[in-house]
């Protein structure tokens, strides 16, 4: 018995030349907000752009973005549909204000089934929303999309580095690209979190400060573009192109 | 039309099936349909006859459709999945995600959405014949 989906993967992303991955060990170190925030500026900087929200049972980046009465069109497929200039897809369409009590199985399951029925556009960038931690999802995309690349979120907090340090080791240990650790909600000047990603080998990116007001931005896409939030990400683009 | 794009799937994994098995022609594809994700057969054997290349060209395609089976992992009670009842939005979110199930559904006997899909999800390639 073959399940079928799995060898259509690679024709549905042909068209996209970068798979993102913004992901983290913890939850609550601004991965949605980063991955919306990145995805907005790289669409006005002109490139074509799909965000995909993989945390399914607890989907964010349309709040944050302030999605809002649009549905994915059927055609031979699932079309995104495209909002401020992006093709966005979450399950948001399907389990709209209800929760999604998933296990470990149906993740990855409706993760394959997106997957392969999902039909993008042409884009340069697919930006991945992970849900926390080194679950099904990171273990799918691994096994699924050889050519992802990770870009990994932490904060100050010693508890989220930790958990940062050992998904950095493993995807390393896969040979997985790692783009580099992006420094959130920085509030003093300690270069901790820089010495420890040194050490690990991998690039670290840029701190961006804690923003007081960013919960303001909150649903309204242009005041997140202008934030100080999105100031802080702007630089990543460099990072990204290099 | 959301078949077609699984008809896609379908002919890519017999066509990288026969590669390994070292198949000239395909003669059969077994295709088992779970029921929970509702695929028309019409039309998914519609995509399959227009999606097909050469090597299916006396291909037959044989669908069987599977009860879709679930079973509640607090009580153990057992049940068949039966779209009536659900509004054709739900019906159609879990046509599209079938996992989607366990935000709709819930276990007739006592009430817990977490439950396990034993059978009958969606769709399976499982087995193609063919020559050498």
């Amino acid at each position: 018995m073959i399940d079928p989906r799995t060898s259509i993967i690679d024709e549905r992303l042909r068209n996209i030349k970068r798979i993102i991955a913004v992901t983290s060990g913890k939850g609550g170190v601004g991965k949605s907000l980063l991955a919306s925030t990145f995805a907005l500026i790289l669409t006005q900087e002109g490139y074509r752009v799909g965000l995909f929200d993989l945390d399914f049972t607890s989907p964010s980046t349309h709040m944050i973005l302030g999605v809002e009465d649009v549905q994915p069109k059927e055609e031979k497929g699932i079309v995104p549909p495209v909002v401020y200039g992006m093709e966005y897809m979450s399950i948001i369409y399907y389990t709209r204000d209800h929760a999604a009590p998933l296990r470990g199985a149906d993740v990855s399951n409706a993760l394959i089934e997106l997957l392969s029925v999902t039909k993008w556009g042409k884009l340069d960038f697919l930006v991945l929303d992970m849900p926390p931690g080194i679950g099904d999802a990171t273990l799918d995309l691994i096994r699924l999309i050889k050519r992802i690349e990770f870009l990994v979120v932490t904060t100050p907090s010693q508890l989220a580095f930790e958990t940062v340090r050992k998904l950095v080791r493993l995807l390393k240990d896969l040979q997985m690209p790692v783009i580099g650790v992006v420094e959130n909600m920085k509030v003093d000047k300690a270069d901790t979190i820089q010495r420890e990603v040194n050490n690990l080998e991998v690039p670290f990116l840029n701190i961006i400060p804690f923003d007081g007001n960013i919960e303001n931005a909150i649903g309204h896409k242009d005041k997140l573009v202008r934030s100080t939030f999105a100031k802080s990400v702007k630089p990543l683009l460099a990072n990204v192109m290099s | 039309m959301h078949e077609w794009a699984l008809a896609e799937a379908i002919i890519s994994a017999a066509t990288e099936a026969a590669e390994k098995q070292n198949l000239r022609q395909i003669t059969e594809v077994n295709i088992r349909i779970g029921e929970l994700q509702q695929v028309e057969p019409d039309i998914l054997e519609f995509a399959l006859s227009q999606l097909k290349s050469a090597k299916f060209e006396n291909a037959k395609f044989k669908m069987e459709s599977v009860k879709a089976q679930l079973k509640c992992r607090v009580c153990g009670y057992k049940w068949l999945f039966n779209k009536e009842g659900l509004s054709e939005e739900t019906a159609e979110a879990i046509h599209f995600i079938p996992e989607i199930a366990h935000t709709y559904i819930k276990c007739p006997k006592c009430g817990s959405p977490d439950f396990e899909i034993v059978e009958g999800r969606g769709v399976w390639l499982e087995s193609i014949k063919g020559v050498q």
